[in-house]
């Protein structure tokens, strides 16, 4: 009977403990609560895990605004486009969030963006780069560069820097960012006077590339563009060397996390692409305040992290230049980011909400990644309405 | 720059050396994968024969054997071989767990509990693997004689692609001999024939069925332990694909039918290499391969390649 009695008791204390909590909730409007979707599990969950982890970060640094505390909604989008619009649906309707961040990757982003647009609330992207997330949309920015850019640099560093001339292209058919990356880099190479000699698909997820690969190395390239994800990436370029394709390898922003070095090891020295972010080169006070503190909780840094705090950093940042919690008022003060200095760099937020930055060109060498070179957006500036990819 | 002659042969639909590599190498790769396949459908075909159970937490066993494997290389730092060996161990037990806690209480219920059971225990299997291991994917460690290359006459054969048949083909003679040639294979085949008048017979019918589940999953182990060096990338969702893949590759060869798991697997791989070889423009569609073969089999020869008729 004692048990019973003990029992009894701990529910009793566990009902008391969990009464008040929603009870506070209600009672104040003292809180802002911000919204985050992103992908904590699935294909590209280091992406949100990282994201996640650098957002956290950031509201330690800067719990309060305008004078509330900022209170954190994660929700899941499983790398999957469709959870991704449950989640922001969720996110809009039950949490009553006033903005959101989120996701990492830009299929997802543009399932669950229209939804938040509808309701106007404001969404954030850490680092969905593909142009159409943005495109025609009100309530979305972003904190990143985007595709069109990054392809271009990607093609004449291809070109010029390594006076490549026959590159072979792997597509990621599943995703909006690859088609588009791959895409741009194409219509670049060839407008330089290079040749794409191959080009072959796969779908995320996909572990085996052994027959793409099989099939870029009969046609003899020089140069191979893979703009997928760092699982992808990683598993194709160990196949690539099992089976004797020796080139080298360019790829976007989206290999740049750890997992790719854990998973590739050995495999990925060499790799080279376009990154949002590298330690060397990140010089703004706010880089150096974050990188520090970060490293001294977590370790190492990782581009997603960084990229998560800079989208907290920058709505944080509108949601006091608006000085209201109001979905109108962020946005406008969203849209009229000028020259902030994030982590990532300074940026400033252009037409279509797209942040205008430079890029870094890093490569994996000695299992880590290293600085290369800076590309800065003078001149290629992107213009959304120009460099729309056509779609697929 | 110019076209290189090799180039321009390889662009001439027809003939000539270059194709004939091109050809043997997309074999090569696509044995190498139907291999991996056939191996995880074999502990798949397996538990189905015998006790009429589709175990749909099958890919899941085997993403957890990855696991165990993983560990024991970088946790206790063990030689390969050793934390090789120690999580199949350990995924026997596990199967022999998941028979005792899910499959015991309804194995006398309609089979439909049994396969809502079974689905069940993937969930279970899969979200307890998210809490634990966390969702962020690792890579495993492959020992440096499996990361070997050989080159023959311009063809390539990653050390794996030549072992991964063997072990296939090592298990599957195990795994026959067991069946054929052992008191309790003859208990299995009986359970599988008549498990009610098996029982009568005075055979410890749980006891045996255990032993499926731990030689059916110590099998997933191994082809996941295969899977793992040869795409090294481990979560706790890895085990879906395969899992539906071994599916198919034991439907494919007619399910029970341990060696038409294993000719199914070599089909199903080399099926899919072949159409992102020779339609890259369809790669996407690799996963419907499976499935649209799936589907005409069960139009044209419902009990597989291998299959005989199945008793009601």
């Amino acid at each position: 009977m004692k048990m019973r009695h003990l029992v009894v008791a701990l529910l009793v204390l566990g009902l008391a403990v969990s009464m008040p909590a929603p009870a506070f909730a209600q009672a104040k409007s003292e809180t802002i609560k911000i919204g985050v979707f992103l992908p904590m599990t699935g294909g590209v969950a280091a992406y949100g895990q990282g994201s996640w982890q650098g957002i956290q970060f950031a509201r330690e640094m800067k719990p309060t605004i305008l004078g509330k505390k900022v209170e954190l909604v994660l929700v899941d989008d499983k790398s999957d486009k469709i959870e991704a619009a449950n989640a922001v649906t969720r996110l809009v309707e039950k949490e009553k969030v006033v903005a959101i961040i989120g996701s990492s990757i830009s299929g997802n982003t543009m399932a669950g963006g229209p939804i938040a647009e509808k309701a106007g609330v404001p969404v954030v992207s850490p680092t969905a780069t593909n142009p159409l997330v943005t495109q025609g949309k009100k309530y979305i920015f972003r904190v990143c560069f985007i595709d069109p850019f990054q392809g271009e640099m990607a093609a004449k560093y291809a070109y010029e820097t390594l006076k490549k001339r026959r590159a072979a292209l792997i597509i990621d058919k599943a995703q909006d960012y690859c088609v588009g990356l791959a895409d741009f880099f194409e219509k670049n190479f060839t407008k330089l006077g290079g040749q794409i000699v191959a080009k072959t698909y796969c779908q995320t997820g996909d572990k085996d590339f052994t027959a793409q690969i099989s099939a870029i190395k009969a046609k003899n390239p020089d140069v191979l563009y893979m703009p997928n994800y760092y699982t992808e990436v990683a598993l194709a370029m160990k196949q690539a060397k099992d089976l004797g394709l020796n080139i080298p390898v360019l790829s976007g922003d989206g290999a740049q996390d750890k997992a790719l070095i854990d998973i590739g090891k050995q495999y990925v020295e060499g790799l080279m692409f376009t990154g949002h972010f590298e330690k060397e080169a990140a010089n703004t006070p706010l880089a150096k305040k974050f990188i520090p503190a970060y490293e001294k909780k977590y370790g190492k840094v990782g581009t997603f992290d960084v990229m998560g705090a800079d989208a907290y950093f920058v709505l944080a940042d509108a949601i006091e230049r608006a000085k209201s919690t109001e979905g109108a008022k962020i946005r406008a003060a969203l849209a009229n980011t000028k020259n902030f200095k994030g982590i990532s760099g300074t940026m400033t937020i252009g037409e279509d909400g797209n942040a205008i930055k430079s890029l870094v060109i890093v490569q994996v060498r000695g299992g880590d990644f290293r600085y290369v070179a800076t590309v800065e957006p003078a001149g290629v500036a992107p213009e959304p309405k120009k460099a729309a990819p056509k779609k697929k | 720059m110019e076209r290189s002659p090799l180039f321009c042969k390889r662009d001439r639909p027809g003939t000539g050396l270059v194709e004939l590599t091109f050809f043997l190498q997309q074999m090569i790769n696509g044995v190498a994968l139907g291999s991996l396949y056939g191996l995880i459908a074999i502990g798949y075909t397996m538990v189905y024969g015998i006790i009429r159970l589709i175990n749909f937490a099958h890919g899941d066993v085997m993403m957890m054997g990855c696991y165990f494997a993983y560990f024991g290389i970088l946790m206790f730092s063990l030689p390969w071989w050793a934390s090789f060996v120690i999580a199949m161990a350990l995924t026997a037990v596990l199967g022999v767990m998941m028979d005792k806690g899910a499959y015991v209480p309804v194995r006398n219920a309609p089979r439909i509990s049994a396969l809502i059971t079974a689905i069940g225990v993937s969930f279970l299997l899969e979200n307890l693997g998210l809490v634990v291991f966390g969702g962020r994917p690792k890579g495993f460690p492959t020992p440096e004689m499996f990361s070997e290359v050989y080159e023959v006459a311009g063809l390539m054969f990653p050390a794996l692609v030549v072992w991964t048949p063997l072990l296939t083909l090592l298990i599957l003679s195990a795994v026959l001999f067991i069946i054929y040639r052992t008191k309790t294979g003859r208990a299995m085949r009986c359970i599988s024939h008549d498990m009610e008048t098996t029982r009568l017979m005075g055979v410890d019918v749980n006891r045996i069925i255990s032993i499926t589940f731990a030689v059916g999953s110590a099998a997933a182990a191994a082809g996941g332990i295969m899977w793992a060096m040869r795409y090294p990338e481990i979560n706790p969702l890895m085990g879906i694909i395969p899992g539906f893949k071994a599916f198919v590759a034991a439907v494919l060869g007619g399910i029970g039918n341990i060696t038409g798991a294993m000719l199914g697997g070599l089909l199903l791989g080399v099926a899919e290499i072949m159409l992102v070889a020779l339609m890259p423009e369809l790669a996407g569609f690799r996963d419907a391969v499976a499935f649209g073969l799936l589907i005409l089999i069960l139009l044209f020869r419902p009990t597989g390649l291998m299959g005989t008729k199945l008793p009601d």
